[in-house]
């Protein structure tokens, strides 16, 4: 009996010791484990530089070759927590940035800036605003991967058929809320041609008659993909948080923004909107609200167009920056970015980081971002690459990227919370059950006190450390 | 113990190894950590660190908390009682002699075999408020403004409670198996005395199979309270937090939030709340359950 539970014992032991470190070892190549979100053409666009990357051979420190293996992850965020704390993450992982700040602020991810400094990969290369967003408390933890901003898109035929010109997009809010009258239809009972919005509320019975009728097509609704709705507010010259331990989401610029979010419900009326709304088919689909014109503006990011390629090939349309309140301030957009990390315990972080900075480069982050429909997050720019560029309105999307308004995800260490209670304040306000300022408020003191309790918590976790 | 004893202790042992080892990896352990998280401010990617009771302080001046408790109440509150009645007259239908039953009963079965994300697709989909197959059905039947059902507040909560009741299979087919455990001769005997369908319902069928209705009850409670694929994958929670029911609730503040203490004290409430509610039934049970034979 003793000596089958030993020999047990022993198989298992040589097993392990035979795996896969063993075969690294003495095959003189490295493995990068890379985790990544995409799938389809994204996914396709990084393995072509994974496959220059590694056919270019490169070595680490001890001349092993480096061999990069990208595997695509559903939900991310959640298996990398649990792979990050059970010790045996992937050496790489692209994120979203959002979870630098939780992870970084946890110690759950390796700081680059010993590796930048070797690399002598500096500030200057890229657009501020990207390098931005791969820093917390002063250090960076990540760089980026491919940039994305957001634009207001709109759909010229539309706009041709509501009377206006297909090529001067809205240049203020007001100017936005006018046209989105116009290109708002509706059908009444018992007429063929549907009448624009703006001809009925000429009516004095028209809130009657719009109760009656049906809601067919819509200017703008802002609640349409409705992925940002805590954003509205830096339109309007509101900031969420003051960037170190103050909640501000009840400051004057935000309460504009959503009674502006508000007048849209009262206007068109929180019923016909939904009942609309229902029509709407989910978001990579010929049913998306805005490829099967239903809805004539939207604000989307840089990867609308190969949407718009792949669900609506013939669709008529054109990309500018999203108009502010009043036009008060110039280029106002949401600025994201894919990154690449190197989690903590990672098992070779400087093969990793090695994979990280060769994405950096010129040529291969190029490669990237015309692979995926995007702009590069670089200064420098080939003379080429935007006469490559699919994307008619790539400019667009890159001098927004530049502009000084241009704002990202709040760093802040609730921000998961933070973004799920404006998602809910949203809706009360959409469906008219409470005052914009009051909700707001009610988020302001809620979000305060968790954040209050997070950075004390943290603190302390400082002090032990 | 004899060297022979010990030997079939051992070999017995490790023949259900597996077993315990599963049960202690991935039951006790998890169970016992918990409870020690729920103690400690616990972001899963830093150690746990000891704040006595402060989450559980905290979690009763959440009304987020509250508002997931009540969701869940009241699904609870409905889907028990509904979901009682509806299985077993569908039971007691399927348990009648007609031609093509076994077909009838795998109709009822079938949809407990569809998976919840599935499931909960196709519903969204039924419920859809300008295209929906029920809104449709409804504007039919002659009501020309229904709800929009997982749009609106007062619907959402609703429309889970009709779509879970969709996936009662499991229950009804329980149900079955006790009504064919009733004696015939109780039945033929009280036909002979002359009683009516619900006498025999009231006095027979229903004491002989209380046991099985206890047992399903206890499994609804337990069930219900743990809601999560539906409003996870239908609603998010919304709208205005209608469906955030407490699991949904523990799982945004564990893997959403890193709040993985807080997560594990809220298990722990709702573990109380299960076992108190289980004593009751099974305090009541105890008049009323009849175990023939026991």
């Amino acid at each position: 009996m003793k000596k089958l539970v030993i020999l047990l014992f022993a198989a298992v032991l040589a097993f392990q010791s035979s795996g896969c470190a063993n075969k690294e070892q003495n095959s003189g190549v490295i493995k990068v484990v890379y985790w990544e979100k995409w799938t389809g053409f994204e996914a396709d666009a990084m393995q072509a530089v994974i496959d220059l990357f590694n056919s270019r051979k490169f070595t680490n420190k001890d001349g092993k070759i480096i061999y990069v293996e990208m595997s695509a992850v559903s939900e991310l965020d959640r298996r990398l927590l649990t792979a990050t704390a059970g010790g045996n993450p992937p050496d790489v992982a692209g994120v979203w940035t959002w979870l630098v700040t939780a992870y970084a602020e946890k110690g759950a991810l390796d700081c680059i800036d010993d590796y930048l400094r070797e690399a002598d990969i500096t500030e200057d290369r890229y657009l501020p605003v990207f390098w931005e967003i791969c820093r917390y408390k002063g250090k960076m933890w990540g760089l980026p991967s491919t940039p994305a901003s957001a634009a207001l898109h709109w759909n010229k035929r539309l706009f041709r058929e509501a009377g206006l010109d297909p090529n001067t997009p809205p240049k203020t809010i007001q100017e936005l809320d006018v046209m989105a009258e116009k290109l708002t239809l509706i059908k009444l009972p018992g007429q063929d041609k549907p009448i624009s919005f703006y001809e009925l509320k000429s009516r004095s019975n028209y809130k009657d008659l719009l109760a009656q009728g049906k809601i067919i097509q819509m200017g703008f609704l802002p609640s349409e993909p409705g992925w940002w709705p805590w954003s509205w507010g830096y339109w309007f010259g509101g900031k969420l948080w003051d960037g170190k331990d103050k909640v501000t989401t009840d400051e004057s610029g935000n309460v504009k923004a959503y009674e502006w979010v508000k007048s849209y419900s009262d206007k068109y009326g929180v019923d016909n909107i939904k009942k609309f709304s229902s029509s709407f088919g989910v978001f990579a689909s010929p049913q998306n609200a805005f490829l099967s014109s239903k809805v004539a503006m939207v604000a989307q990011g840089v990867w609308m167009y190969n949407f718009i390629d792949k669900y609506a090939a013939g669709m008529d349309w054109a990309a500018a920056p999203f108009p502010s309140d009043e036009g008060r301030l110039k280029d106002v957009a949401y600025v994201e970015a894919d990154l690449l990390v190197i989690p903590r315990g990672a098992k070779h972080p400087a093969e990793g980081f090695k994979f990280i900075s060769f994405v950096n480069t010129q040529e291969a982050m190029e490669l990237l971002c015309e692979g995926q429909v995007k702009f590069t997050p670089l200064k420098n720019v080939s003379e080429n690459f935007y006469a490559r560029n699919k994307n008619p309105y790539i400019r667009v999307f890159r001098s927004l990227a530049e502009s000084p308004n241009a704002f990202i995800t709040p760093k802040m260490i609730i921000w998961q919370e933070y973004q799920r209670e404006m998602s809910f304040a949203y809706e009360l306000i959409r469906d008219l059950k409470a005052a914009p300022k009051d909700v707001l408020t009610d988020v302001s003191k809620a979000m305060q006190r968790r954040l209050e309790r997070e950075l004390k918590m943290a603190e302390r976790a400082g002090e032990k450390k | 113990m004899t060297r022979e004893e010990k030997r079939d202790l051992l070999k017995g042992i490790l023949f259900t190894s597996p077993w315990l080892v599963g049960l202690s990896v991935f039951v006790i352990y998890p169970v016992v950590a918990s409870f020690y998280y729920s103690f400690c401010y616990y972001s899963v990617l830093q150690p746990p660190r000891f704040i006595g009771l402060l989450n559980y302080k905290d979690l009763f001046t959440d009304p987020i908390f509250w508002k997931s408790l009540w969701n869940t109440g009241y699904f609870v509150l409905f889907m028990i009682p509904l979901g009682l009645v509806t299985s077993l007259s569908l039971a007691m239908l399927l348990n009648t002699k007609v031609r093509g039953m076994a077909f009838y009963r795998m109709i009822f079965f079938l949809p407990s075999l569809v998976p919840m994300v599935a499931g909960s697709l196709l519903w969204m989909w039924i419920f859809n408020g300008e295209y929906g197959l029920l809104n449709n059905f409804l504007i039919k039947m002659g009501l020309p403004n229904p709800p929009n059902w997982l749009m609106d507040v007062n619907f959402a909560k609703p429309a889970i409670i009709i779509m879970s009741l969709w996936g009662l299979g499991q229950t009804i087919v329980i149900y079955l198996a006790g009504l064919q455990d009733v004696p015939v001769t109780l039945i033929e005997a009280a036909d002979l005395d002359g009683a009516s369908w619900f006498d025999k319902l009231w006095n027979i069928t229903i004491p002989m199979i209380s046991p099985v209705i206890y047992f399903n009850i206890i499994m609804g409670i337990i069930g219900s309270f743990q809601i999560f694929s539906q409003a996870y994958i239908m609603t998010g929670g919304g709208p205005q937090r209608s469906t955030t029911f407490y699991a949904l609730y523990l799982y945004q503040a564990a893997f959403e939030d890193f709040r993985m203490g807080y997560a594990s004290a809220m298990a722990w409430i709702l573990f109380v709340i299960i076992l108190l509610l289980t004593m009751l039934v099974q305090r009541i049970s105890k008049e009323k359950v009849y175990y023939h034979g026991g």
